[in-house]
């Protein structure tokens, strides 16, 4: 190929649009950046798919860090069951989740997919969710041939633990769209039917029509009252079981009365009943409840540890490599476990050099070297070559694993929707409502019979808080969609009251206060000379371990490369060299000073040239940004604490930041994380836990709130409640007060709720409530609160800085920071 | 005046159609995913059958 081809083909591989300067693979006039990518053009190209490239310009997965997996154990026929959604022995349906789709061509190219395998008769994406689901012929092809298709295209399915027996379920999601579509259908009709008895229609000339619109009302409103509304009146039945007052209780009152009131005027022939605002209030009320149901697809919160659990494991047996299910292994099977995968159950290493990163476990940021027969736990990840490692305990009752067989985990601790604000003020409603009501019987029961029957009811019907369960609904979700615009998702409008309660904030260290971006290497020790540098990067460019690669990244803009002789590579110690005839090394401070003994504990890569320790290089902790401004402001409501699994050589650090009041404790496994949070909460405080990995995991759990903190917010986040974009770290001051700010919003709306109540009663309580009023004071009152639940909360984001499509830029987060101090005064 | 009689129930039961209809685009999953289509439609019909040469 002519070197003028080349430049006019550009620096950027036609198909993922890595750019490298040089492309070393050329293909049909195109560039790649490596033969994985094109393979897939060349795949994509045959079978008349090159439409994925018009779509969007290098839409293409970069191949590059991508570890090639196997799947023989797809072809297991009990795997497949559990994998697959449905099969009825002709056609199979499955779906998957393809963390890789980003872009209408990968949408494209998927819907695509019977063209690359024939076998294949429909795929459907789910853009959101990052899902496809597909329907395939069980003769003509099989599962596995579907997985290692996507995979050799570059979409490999994240075929998790956690994917043998989950099942997909959607009825419950459809289910309140059918309730909210009868209710505002009998809603609107109801209305119109009533209208000509709000215009005042002659009981005597047009009786018949009196009586026509009445009895179709009250077959319009069954299906209302049995179906639609059917979740109030459960949830009070279940509520009055348990002998506990939650808000659907007066609601139900409210409901049932207007219906009886109603049913009871319309078949008697002494009126046209109310039938119209019971449509119309369970109409809104549902309403409320699917805004407040906010769903981030593809953000879970209830992930485990199966999710980041491969499926499968490579196991020996009888003398040759076999994939099998974690639910297979079994004690003693000899597994392989290659550069970066996990290892799924505790073992001991029987072959290779092992360096283990446990940072997912442990939180704690170095790899460990492991000598031959010694253990490996489940859940640390292999870092460089194969390893062979005999297993020593089943996936389930490994040391990681086990966690999750706390308590905790166990029982169904979780911040629900149901409103622990909503079910005190029902408590309260429930006791008013029901005295007036029986003083108002009881004063007009002497007098006349058909009024007190008349007041009794009628107080029921107005006072029915449909005012307040409509104002946490609107209030509440839109706090959680305002958030969630600022990369703050809440799992549900639950999690607001419990943030606005807590007392005790508790930080992770690792990747939580500290980032794990760009984590720069600090050099202590005697400076180096420009030539020394480049000693240095030279011998680094030779290895391929991660430190060499973190110092070379680091010194490669000033340096420049020289020739290294005698190369030698000491696993698990460090690396030498002859660099223009000196001797460098780079390494463990016992490699360097091997006289310092073996044990030395002396952290960092150090250097030494011609036998002389320089210094080392060691990766600093790098501190959020705005991180002590957000203590300082956090510190005036809660009380803060450290939960770190590192050590504690930034204690001292730390300390000023924090400040003296608050309690810093290092060295803190997965399990003593928990109980410290348990602890605290011993002590009456209501702990937020703010972590990140799978080591807080316990913590996140047992906490009140877990906020899990996230660099990249679709993968890799253990159970929790809320997740915050890591970038958004500096503005959790406000956030916290915008959710205190959101409980008041719910509060004032109660008093202007309470408001209309007491005009609404003082008709009730004389019996002069007609349906009219209660058509129009009803309706009213629900769309005032839900204006002002709305209106406020945007206001008061407004206000905080919580308002538009979030920037990532610094200046914003400062401002909103200052914005709070200037609330706060 | 009776004629009114019928004529309701004959809009009752147009109201109802839709509800219907309603119902029917839920179960048929439309409102299970409704980010997807929009990029969907923006897709053009292939320009050429599977069969023809490729360049």
């Amino acid at each position: 190929m002519p070197e003028n081809v080349i430049d006019a083909i550009g620096t950027t591989c036609y198909h993922c649009g890595e750019d490298e300067g040089t492309m070393p693979v050329l293909y049909d006039d195109k560039a790649f950046c490596c033969e994985g990518c094109k393979m897939v053009y060349s795949i994509l190209q045959e079978n008349n798919l090159c439409t994925y490239y018009e779509l969007n310009q290098s839409s293409g997965i970069s191949f590059k860090e991508r570890s090639i997996e196997r799947y023989s154990h797809l072809d297991n026929q009990d795997v497949i069951e559990k994998v697959i959604d449905f099969s009825d022995g002709i056609q199979s349906r499955v779906h998957f989740y393809l963390p890789q789709i980003h872009c209408s061509s990968c949408l494209w190219l998927l819907e695509n997919l019977n063209r690359l395998n024939p076998a294949i008769l429909q795929s459907r994406v789910n853009f959101l969710k990052k899902e496809v689901s597909i329907q395939y012929d069980q003769k003509e092809t099989s599962l596995r041939k579907i997985v290692e298709m996507l995979a050799t295209v570059g979409y490999a399915p994240a075929l998790g633990y956690d994917k043998l027996g989950e099942k997909r379920s959607s009825a419950q999601e459809r289910s309140l769209y059918y309730k909210i579509g009868l209710a505002g259908f009998a809603f609107g009709n109801i209305m119109l039917l009533s209208f000509p008895e709000y215009l005042g229609l002659d009981a005597h000339t047009e009786g018949d029509f009196v009586q026509f619109f009445g009895y179709l009302n009250l077959i319009l409103v069954l299906p209302v009252l049995l179906y639609s509304g059917q979740d109030y009146l459960r949830s009070a039945l279940q509520g009055l079981r348990q002998k506990h007052l939650n808000i659907d209780v007066p609601v139900s009152l409210g409901i049932l009365a207007l219906f009886g009131r109603s049913a009871f005027e319309i078949l008697t022939h002494s009126g046209a009943g109310y039938l119209d605002s019971l449509a119309g209030l369970i109409f809104f009320l549902l309403v409320g409840k699917w805004f407040q149901t906010k769903i981030y697809h593809t953000i879970s919160f209830d992930r485990d540890y199966k999710s980041y659990f491969p499926m499968a494991s490579n196991v020996i047996r009888n003398g040759e490599e076999q994939s099998i299910t974690l639910d297979d292994v079994e004690v003693g099977d000899e597994l392989i476990i290659r550069n970066g995968e996990l290892i799924p159950a505790d073992a001991t290493l029987l072959e290779g050099a092992a360096e283990i990163d446990y940072s997912f476990v442990t939180g704690e940021s170095r790899t460990i070297t492991v000598q031959l027969g010694e253990k490996v736990f489940a859940g640390g990840r292999q870092q460089r070559g194969t390893i062979h490692i005999q297993v020593i305990a089943k996936v389930a009752q490994s040391y990681l694993t086990s966690l999750w067989n706390e308590e905790v985990f166990t029982k169904r601790h979780q911040v629900g929707l149901t409103s622990k604000l909503a079910d005190r003020v029902a408590t309260f409603f429930t006791g008013v409502i029901l005295l007036v009501a029986f003083s108002t019987l009881v004063y007009w029961l002497p007098h006349d019979l058909s009024i007190a029957f008349n007041a009794f009811t009628s107080v029921l019907i107005v006072a029915c808080p449909c005012a307040v369960a409509l104002s946490i609904p609107f209030t509440f979700g839109n706090t959680l969609r305002l958030l969630g615009n600022q990369h703050f998702y809440l799992k549900n409008t639950g999690v607001i009251e419990e943030i606005a309660s807590a007392t005790h904030i508790v930080f992770d260290k690792t990747g939580t206060i500290t980032t794990n971006r760009g984590a720069v290497l600090q050099y202590h020790g005697t400076p180096l000379s420009k030539e020394e540098h480049d000693l240095v990067l030279s011998l680094a460019h030779h290895s391929a371990h991660p430190k060499s690669r973190q110092i070379e990244k680091t010194l490669k803009g000033t340096g420049s490369y020289l020739p290294v002789r005698h190369y030698q590579s000491h696993t698990g110690e460090g690396i030498e060299g002859m660099v223009l005839g000196r001797r460098v090394m780079l390494g463990a401070h016992r490699f360097v000073m091997p006289s310092s003994g073996k044990t030395s504990l002396e952290r960092g890569t150090w250097v030494c040239i011609d036998d002389d320790v320089k210094g080392c290089y060691s990766d600093e902790a790098q501190y959020r940004k705005g991180l002590s401004q957000v203590i300082d402001l956090l510190k005036h409501r809660f009380k803060l604490s450290i939960l770190s699994g590192d050590d504690d050589l930034e204690a001292k650090k730390l300390r000023e930041v924090f400040g003296h009041e608050s309690n810093l404790r290092f060295h803190q496994s997965p399990q003593d994380k928990l109980k410290a949070i348990h602890q605290l909460q011993n002590q009456g405080e209501k702990v937020i836990m703010i972590g990140d990995g799978l080591n807080d995991a316990g913590a996140l759990k047992q906490s009140d709130i877990g906020i899990a903190v996230s660099d990249e917010v679709n993968s890799f986040i253990p159970a929790c409640d809320a997740v915050l974009d890591a970038a958004q770290f500096i503005r959790l001051p406000n956030f916290v007060r915008f959710c205190s700010q959101s409980i008041g919003i719910v509060y004032l709306s109660y008093f202007v709720a309470l408001l209309y109540n007491i005009v609404g009663l003082s008709f009730a309580v004389r019996g002069l409530l007609s349906p009219v009023i209660a058509a129009i004071l009803m309706p009213l009152s629900s769309i005032t609160i839900v204006a002002l639940g709305m209106g406020l909360s945007s206001i008061a984001a407004f206000r905080l800085g919580i308002n538009g499509e979030s920037t990532q830029e610094d200046d914003q987060g400062h401002r909103s920071a200052m914005t709070f101090v200037i609330n706060q005064g | 005046m009776s004629i009114l009689f019928v004529l309701i129930l004959l809009s009752l039961l147009v109201a109802v159609l839709f509800l219907m209809a309603f119902f029917w685009a839920i179960r048929s999953g439309q409102y299970d995913d409704d980010y997807t289509p929009a990029m969907r439609i923006l897709f053009d019909n292939d320009k050429e059958p599977a069969e023809t040469d490729k360049s």
